[in-house]
């Protein structure tokens, strides 16, 4: 399972914007990188992240070799009612990760 | 009078000169960096270094081993048995007699206590543990144990620190002390405090141990880096320590 | 083995003079600072070779035909007006692989005004697209952060599409300097 930090508020007030952050362990190895052997190291990026409250999709990013590895990316969202923000990544070499936090909307 | 016990001496004077540890221009990378990767290293919901001391944190209450305990099965919470540790290795381990630094102490519970393999010098496993031990001393100053077991091996290190090598024919000295603050091409050459560590390089696109960092710099130097188990580095680290005392310790530090 | 020192302060070349020389201290920071034997140390410790490739992120470049191209798969035939969007990221970054970088956009956010995706481009690495995020009115702001590499001191562009299907960009110029002492590779 990949090691992930995800920082979002546990309660927030209807309506109120929140800011939530990602960060995930990843390589984000480029594609254009010899390794010591000369040859080039194979491209192993995560090239999705989205995010879903309840269900529906409020952000979505994708990827590509120029984003530092162990990504991070932040973004908004307008506190629509109490459940669950998941996250899901997915990239090369079947690379699919998924957390989720539960969020109280009062 | 050898140039060791030279060393010993100067350390002793050193030290005392240290003892003044607020204003006496010793600074921590950490005000050598720019505002952008100050505020990378404050955050800790944006510092990939958490991702680290999360997977430490997890490892911390894994049983492993023949014995099949977890650290904190002998350790309980890490946040109190754990703080104020990070700031004072290397030191003597009790079971040994021999000076160990953090990395040495965390294999030595490993092979001793659990009853396992050691962790691979430079592993995610260990670098892991290292860094949620080490923030359990965020803020704490560093305090070198006063153990005299340990006065040859700094003496060592302060001796290392100050000689000439490699085929830029460099000490450790002529950048850290004469030249810190000032450019090497873009960097700054910081004073060489290892406050932060393990720390998140940004360079190496991961976390690493202040032994890497050592490797680095002496790699810079166009000198053969000493393999990982060298005496040397545990010399170094005890000097720097020393150099260092009383500076706070804010890791899991985020460096160019 | 050339074992040159230091040379003293008052006679050290000026990193500029360093630069034309050479490839890999050439990427470093303008303007007066305080050097040490620059050109000595500046080729001797940087240009191991062997570091230099490992700490390239990127070892082949974009054009900047590619970025205008990948500009223009985004808006099509759309015009592309500067101006709404603010790009933040620092003029000058010690090290090119993770510089952190915030795109927000002036907008209500509302159903009938809002922004609908956020592209991010730059210059000069390998491909110009850096990432591409999509929004909606239950973001409340339009506002996306993340860390970039950048292969060398080059151009950013960011450009947001709204939902009246207009394009507003912005770019910023990031001067990207080399991490010193770096490892080779072992
Ligand atoms: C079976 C019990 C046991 C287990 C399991 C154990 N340790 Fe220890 N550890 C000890 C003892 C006992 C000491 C102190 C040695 C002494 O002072 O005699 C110690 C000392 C330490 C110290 C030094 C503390 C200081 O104040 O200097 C660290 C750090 C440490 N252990 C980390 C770990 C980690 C990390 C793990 C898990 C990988 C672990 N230990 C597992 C028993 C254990
Ligand atoms: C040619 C100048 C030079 C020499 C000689 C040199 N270093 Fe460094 N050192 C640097 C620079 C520059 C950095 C910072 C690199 C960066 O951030 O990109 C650094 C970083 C460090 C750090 C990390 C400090 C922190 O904030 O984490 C330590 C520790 C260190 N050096 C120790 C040493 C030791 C020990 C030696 C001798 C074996 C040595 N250095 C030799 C230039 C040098």
């Amino acid at each position: 399972m990949a090691n992930v930090l995800v920082n979002a508020p546990k309660t927030a007030k209807k309506g109120q914007v929140v800011e939530i952050k990602a960060l995930i362990m990843h390589v984000m190895e480029t594609g254009f990188r010899p390794g010591t052997n000369g040859r080039i190291i194979p491209r192993n990026i995560i090239e999705d992240f989205s995010a879903t409250w309840n269900g529906r999709e409020i952000f979505r990013m994708k990827m590509s070799p120029a984003i530092a590895a162990n990504p991070f990316v932040s973004f908004s969202a307008v506190a629509s009612e109490s459940g669950i923000i998941a996250f899901r990544w997915s990239g090369d070499e079947g690379f699919v990760a998924a957390h989720q936090v539960d969020i109280t909307v009062t | 009078m050898t140039g060791l016990r030279l060393a010993a001496v100067l350390i002793a004077v050193f030290t005392a000169s240290f003892a003044l540890a607020q204003g006496d221009g010793r600074r921590s990378g950490y005000q050598d960096m720019s505002p952008a990767l100050q505020k990378m290293q404050d955050d800790d919901t944006a510092n990939p270094a958490m991702l680290f001391v999360q997977a430490g944190a997890s490892a911390w209450t894994e049983k492993a081993g023949a014995a099949g305990k977890s650290c904190a099965d002998c350790h309980g919470d890490a946040s109190s048995s754990m703080k104020g540790v990070a700031a004072r290795y290397p030191a003597v381990a009790p079971e040994t007699g021999q000076p160990v630094d953090l990395e040495g102490r965390i294999n030595l519970c490993r092979t001793t206590r659990q009853l396992a393999d050691p962790l691979a010098a430079e592993s995610d496993g260990l670098l892991a543990l290292g860094a949620y031990i080490a923030l359990q001393s965020r803020g704490q100053p560093i305090a070198p144990p006063g153990d005299p077991r340990l006065s040859s091996l700094r003496a060592e290190g302060a001796d290392l620190y100050k000689r000439r090598q490699g085929q830029l024919n460099l000490s450790c000295a002529n950048c850290h002390d004469d030249n810190a603050g000032r450019k090497l091409a873009g960097a700054s050459i910081p004073q060489g405090h290892p406050t932060g560590y393990p720390i998140y390089r940004l360079e190496w696109q991961a976390l690493g141990s202040l032994k890497r960092r050592l490797r680095n710099c002496v790699v810079g130097l166009r000198a053969e880096p000493w393999p990982y188990e060298a005496r040397e580095y545990l010399a170094l680290e005890s000097w720097l320590m020393v150099r260092a005392r009383g500076l706070a310790i804010d890791a899991p530090a985020v460096r160019p | 083995m050339n074992t040159r020192r230091p040379e003293p302060r008052g006679a050290t070349p000026r990193l500029s003079e360093a630069k034309s020389r050479d490839p890999f201290c050439g990427r470093q920071k303008r303007g007066p600072s305080a050097t040490l034997g620059a050109t000595a140390l500046c080729r001797r410790v940087f240009l191991a070779s062997a570091a230099a490739v490992t700490i390239m992120p990127f070892a082949v470049h974009a054009t900047p035909e590619a970025l205008a191209a990948a500009i223009k798969e985004v808006t099509g035939d759309a015009p592309l007006r500067e101006g709404k969007v603010t790009l933040d990221v620092p003029p000058l970054v010690e090290n090119g692989n993770a510089v952190p970088l915030t795109v927000s956009v002036e907008s209500p956010m509302t159903a009938g005004d809002h922004v609908k995706a956020i592209h991010v481009f730059n210059e000069k690495n390998p491909q110009p697209h850096v990432f591409n995020a999509w929004l909606s009115p239950a973001n409340g702001r339009a506002v996306v952060a993340t860390r970039i590499k950048l292969a060398d001191t080059q151009k950013v562009v960011a450009v947001a599409e709204t939902s009246k299907g207009e394009f507003w960009t912005v770019h910023a110029d990031v001067i990207v300097t080399i991490a010193a002492c770096i490892e080779g590779v072992t």
